[in-house]
């Protein structure tokens, strides 16, 4: 394995999260680096996936899924979560929908400083909405999706995973 | 033209045991329902939602009908689920849309080319397999044995007279019988219990 692979976040570790978590929907709107995952996740008939056009409409599926005893997941961009906010607030906010939110960290870096809002404006969304979060950026986070999902089942919030290997991890 | 409580009254007596979604439209549901806890009545959480709401909730329980009472102002604000909905095409989904013209809770002003939108056909293209459109309750109510009675999805666009309102909203009469905590814990209960 080189190290560009050892330190990626791979799909294969994200799909296996999300079984282990009993995602049964994965409510999605693909984003520039998730093609492997979207590969994987429509080969596995545990996870029947439903593509919206406008994340906005993800919360309110998401919101009649859980209602209706499914377990969803929602997987966008960042740039579409903050096209989302009334729906988030509205519909998994406001009902109490316990869901993990997995939000492509487009933009984010470690180095110097990024040239792209939507990664300036990320966190500060998640803070005003009072949405808590926790970063990945190779499979070594991986243990901090089971906390993001046992945190939204506890708290009866959505929590959010921001990945932040855009640029390595599902493009391998 | 059609009146909504007209509408949904014919609608009722083939709702059974489906789950009902009556979004805008709560305040003339909950006097014609006999199965609250599959009422739905959450009122309007974000304006936009309800065919997600309905299409989550028919993916979710594919062994009951759902049946979804949107509203044009909602549509014209989320015409891209229309997309969707016809991609995973529940079976069991029957997709009402009350179409009065106008933004009715906020004193009547029109929705954009009110009077030219021709939502079945915006539906079908989309790819609904059947859509419908009524302006008559008369012809709604010789349809709906047909409506109710082949699988979903199917979408069905409902002419109605606006019934507008100017009072502040702070000032409007409560219809609710249920806060929106209490519909979500009866829904769940009466729908994750009965899995």
């Amino acid at each position: 394995m080189n190290t560009t692979a050892a330190n990626a976040l791979s799909p294969e570790t994200i799909l296996a999260e999300m079984k282990k978590h009993g995602v049964t929907h994965v409510v999605y709107l693909p984003d520039s680096e998730t093609n492997w995952l979207y590969l994987l996740m429509k080969a596995d008939p545990a996870i029947r996936l439903v593509g919206v056009n406008r994340e906005g409409h993800a919360s309110s599926i998401a919101a009649g899924l859980w209602l209706g005893g499914a377990k969803p997941l929602i997987l966008i961009q960042n740039t579409g979560m903050l096209e989302s906010g009334d729906s988030i607030r509205g519909w998994l906010m406001s009902l109490n929908v316990p869901i993990v939110l997995m939000v492509g960290y487009r933009g984010w870096t470690r180095h110097g400083v990024t040239p792209d809002t939507v990664a300036t404006y990320t966190e500060r969304f998640l803070m005003a909405f009072g949405l808590n979060y926790y970063l990945i950026e190779n499979d070594a986070d991986s243990s901090r999706i089971a906390v993001a999902f046992e945190e939204a089942e506890r708290t009866k919030r959505p929590v959010v995973i921001l990945v932040g290997d855009e640029y390595h991890g599902f493009n391998r | 033209m059609m009146h909504t409580h007209d509408m949904m009254k014919a609608v009722a007596r083939y709702r059974g045991d489906a789950i009902l979604v009556p979004g805008r439209s709560g305040r003339y549901w909950i006097t014609l329902s006999d199965n609250q806890p599959l009422d739905v009545e959450l009122g309007d959480p974000a304006m936009g939602g309800h065919a997600g709401l309905g299409l989550g909730l028919a993916l979710a329980r594919p062994d009951k009908k759902v049946m979804l009472f949107d509203s044009e102002g909602d549509m014209q604000m989320s015409l891209g689920i229309l997309a969707t909905v016809a991609e995973q095409a529940p079976p069991n989904l029957y997709h009402f849309l009350i179409d009065n013209g106008v933004y009715a809770t906020t004193g009547g002003q029109p929705v954009p080319n009110a009077d030219k939108m021709q939502y079945d056909m915006i539906a079908r293209g989309c790819g609904y397999p059947r859509t419908y459109a009524f302006t008559e309750i008369d012809d709604f109510e010789r349809a709906l044995p047909e409506i109710m009675g082949k699988p979903g999805p199917v979408f069905v666009a409902c002419k109605v007279v606006p019934e507008i309102e100017n009072e502040p909203i702070g000032r409007r009469r409560r219809w609710q019988t249920r806060t929106r905590d209490e519909v979500v814990v009866d829904l769940r209960s009466a729908l994750v219990a009965t899995r």
